[in-house]
């Protein structure tokens, strides 16, 4: 029996330690120091990549030395040999200034005013323009000069311009299309059919007259744009400097200094529009990101095409069929390694296995005739999503062998004693029961693979596509082209780019880009699974 | 031990004798169950009376390096001969475990489950089976109006009751029940037995329980497991007013076990 007559009822010294407080706070803690770097960067991604299309007003500064600047402040700092601060100012204007970023001392500034006057070019060469408009001429004659006449000039050359893009939108479907004539007809040399076929005359034809119209639409293009480039307007810079820019080499004029701040949410809202749905322009340091966003979200899409189904049925095996035993335990440990292997081995092993083993061999199949031009023994999309479905496969793997062995027994014996097979007890009970787990494995083999450059790079990324995986032309998917992404865009234009302080803030929005698309990707993969988790879990019990 | 006379035998055991690896579980039972009767099987943990109940459906294959010798003859056919379809085997010896196990189904492919999966699809035919499955299990009332909400949102009486719904639904000669009551309140367990009471009209039942009281209410003929061995076997009312055996004295007047 125990005594308790002398049972002291406060608590004793090591009663904190014992209740393990400070074990508490330390995981506490652990987990607030992960959130907070998680945000910390998203803050930072967020506040200069949203930042960036805002249309802030552009000064003119007076420097002691008597020049003249326009210049749209970026940023302020203390200055590296005096204690007092320096800012640094867009002045834009590459072709004159031959930079676009200038430190100005705060001390050598004189005054600072933000004419209503001052205009915005962007242009398709050679970044944004500041200036002011001098004279507008349409084909050598004058017209008179106001902000509203040089719009609608401008109005006019967009509409033109449209329908020139028309035009060559046609040209580059007759362009494709004599390209499969002419491997159609290398076809026919290669299989050495006679000079004189029907077959072959038939093709001939059809050439001559393709090569026709895309000449006729040629010269047709080539009228049209000495038509657009007639007119011109004349600006003058911060130092009087005398500029023509062909109106159609202006994408828009704005006024920042005159915008209200509903104008400018306005123009705000177009810009992300154009980022959104737009082509890149000026090695990809202007303009928008589509093709790479399309790029980025068709690779993750192959990709779990391939990782998900092949990662699943695997599993099943493993854990279903499979006796467990020495083998089926270096499996598994085998998989789990798989998952720490550098992505860079894996691209490695995607450019000897996929594309020069399997895709040189289609190539040596199918296409002969092609050779030496590879058509599937290069990088290409199809590689990078296999590639990447290797690297994210173990991911799925391990979360539905975890699912699977999950399911209390109980489950599989209610389903065996009904009469059930292993085969109708795993696809009616199992795996609409480990289906919440597995949608998470997918959610984050996704979010891997969204995240991987590396591989990428050696397997089919391109700084700039030509076309899209997906076009009008048959056979409509074409995954065994280049494509772009956005993770490679970051580090190209971050980078690789010749004018890296321009292209910083394009770096910030294309990764607030990417963030967004896994994490839109990887909600709607959420609400997928909390609707299983639902439907296929118990409630109570 | 006297085993008691049995002219119409569903299943009969011969010499069964099972193995978990090297350890023999069962030495050599030699028992045989009446037809629309109720067997109780008792004894204490580990004596291997959830090892014979399995053994009547070849629910220990699953086990991993278990072994069996000896027959289980169902109406005269070996269970265990090379040539019997498992599947087939199982749809005529069903069974209900000792914890709920409802599919996350609705309520109405919960009990069709055993019948879809063998291959009927006839809306008419299984719709009929629901209702007269569900009827048998005392549930009907209870959730005719909600057959399409998910199984797993009743209580666990219902559940359990629903588990014998799915297993009647198929039709089976046999029902073996491995402590259908443990894990319910005595409220549902109530229920429970009384459903045993109704079945033993049309299915033959054999169930396994810890409870003797239960033994004793709900069955018509108890056999008392020790170590693996089969030590008495014989009408309920007689074994519990007057063992033959020592140890079955002492197990049911709660002297150990």
């Amino acid at each position: 029996m125990v005594d308790f007559k002398g049972l002291n009822m406060r608590k004793s010294k090591y009663f904190f330690w014992r209740v393990g407080e400070p074990m508490v706070w330390l995981s506490a803690s652990a987990l607030a120091v992960t959130l907070l770097c998680a945000l910390t960067l998203l803050i930072v991604i967020m506040v200069n990549g949203l930042g960036v299309f805002w249309p802030s007003a552009i000064q003119q500064l007076e420097l002691q030395d008597g020049s003249r600047i326009f210049g749209q402040q970026m940023q302020v700092e203390k200055s590296p040999d005096a204690e007092a601060l320096r800012r640094q100012y867009k002045i834009a204007n590459r072709d004159l200034n031959g930079l676009d970023f200038r430190w100005i001392d705060e001390a050598q500034i004189v005054s600072q005013t933000e004419p209503q006057e001052l205009l915005v070019l962007e242009r398709v060469e050679h970044g944004d323009f500041y200036g002011t408009l001098q004279q507008l001429k349409i084909g050598g004659q004058n017209v008179p000069v106001t902000p509203v006449s040089l719009q609608k000039e401008l109005d006019r050359v967009t509409t033109a311009l449209d329908e020139l893009a028309e035009l060559e939108e046609r040209l580059n479907r007759a362009s494709y299309r004599m390209e499969q004539l002419r491997l159609k007809l290398l076809k026919l040399d290669y299989q050495s059919v006679s000079l004189q076929a029907p077959k072959r005359q038939r093709l001939l034809e059809e050439k001559s007259r393709l090569e026709e119209e895309f000449n006729s639409l040629v010269n047709l293009q080539s009228r049209r744009v000495t038509e657009i480039r007639k007119g011109v307007a004349l600006f003058t810079d911060a130092a009087g400097r005398k500029k023509e820019i062909s109106l159609a080499d202006i994408l828009q004029v704005y006024s920042p200094n005159r915008m209200t701040v509903g104008e400018k949410i306005i123009f705000y809202g177009h810009k992300l529009v154009e980022l959104l749905v737009g082509e890149p322009r000026e090695s990809n340091t202007e303009g928008g990101l589509f093709p790479a966003i399309f790029g980025t979200v068709m690779l993750i899409f192959v990709m779990s095409l391939f990782s998900f189904p092949l990662g699943v049925i695997a599993a099943i095996y493993l854990r279903e069929y499979a006796r467990e035993g020495l083998v089926v335990r270096i499996v598994r440990i085998a998989v789990n390694n798989l998952a720490g292997i550098p992505s860079i081995v894996y691209g490695i092993f995607g450019l000897a296995f996929f594309v020069y083993g399997i895709g040189s061999s289609i190539d040596l199949l199918f296409f002969p005739e092609r050779a030496p031009t590879p058509t599937f023994g290069t990088g290409g999309l199809l590689w990078a999503s296999l590639t990447l479905a290797l690297l994210t496969v173990p991911v799925v793997i391990v979360a539905t062998e975890e699912a699977l062995g999950a399911i209390p027994r109980e489950m599989r014996e209610g389903s065996y004693a009904l009469g059930a097979t292993k085969f109708q007890t795993l696809y009616k009970v199992l795996l609409p029961m480990a289906s919440p787990g597995i949608m998470t494995g997918l959610i984050l083999a996704m979010a891997r693979a969204a995240g991987e450059v590396a591989p990428l790079m050696i397997t089919g990324v391109v700084k700039l596509a030509p076309s899209l995986p997906i076009d009008g032309n048959f056979p409509f998917v074409h995954l065994e082209r280049k494509f772009m992404h956005l993770g490679f865009h970051i580090y190209d234009i971050g980078f690789q780019s010749p004018n890296v302080e321009a292209a910083k803030p394009m770096v910030f929005v294309t990764t607030l880009l990417l963030v967004l698309i896994v994490l839109l990707m990887s909600s709607v993969a959420i609400r997928l699974r909390n609707k299983m988790k639902k439907r296929y879990t118990f409630g109570t019990f | 031990m006297t085993p008691i006379k049995i002219n119409n035998p569903v299943i009969e055991v011969e010499n069964l004798r099972f193995y978990y690896g090297e350890a023999r579980a069962l030495h050599g039972i030699d028992i045989a169950f009446p037809e629309k009767q109720v067997t109780a099987l008792i004894g204490p943990s580990g004596c291997g009376k959830s090892t014979l109940l399995r053994c009547f459906n070849r629910m220990n294959d699953l086990i991993d390096s278990s072994r069996v010798e000896g027959r289980v003859l169902l109406n005269g056919e070996n269970i265990y001969d090379k040539s019997t379809d498992i599947i087939e085997l199982r749809r005529r010896v069903g069974m209900v475990f000792q914890k709920s196990n409802p599919f996350p189904k609705t309520v109405y492919e919960n009990v069709v489950y055993g019948l879809r999966i063998a291959g009927e699809n006839d809306k008419n035919f299984l719709d009929e089976r629901v209702e007269t499955s569900l009827k048998g299990a005392a549930l009907w009332d209870e959730v005719k109006d909600r057959l399409q909400e998910s199984a797993l949102g009743m209580s666990g009486g219902q559940m359990q009751r629903l588990c014998i719904a799915r297993a009647i639904a198929v039709n089976p000669k046999v029902i073996l029940m491995d402590e259908p009551c443990s894990a319910l309140d005595p409220k549902s367990t109530a229920r429970v037995e009384e459903l045993i009471g109704e079945l033993c009209k049309d299915f033959t039942i054999i169930i396994v329980t810890h409870n003797m009281q239960q033994a004793a209410r709900v069955s018509n003929n108890t056999a008392f497991l020790f170590e693996g061995d089969l030590i008495e076997y014989g009408l309920t009312k007689e074994l519990f007013v007057k063992p033959h055996n020592k140890q079955t004295e002492d197990y049911i007047t709660g002297r150990f076990g």
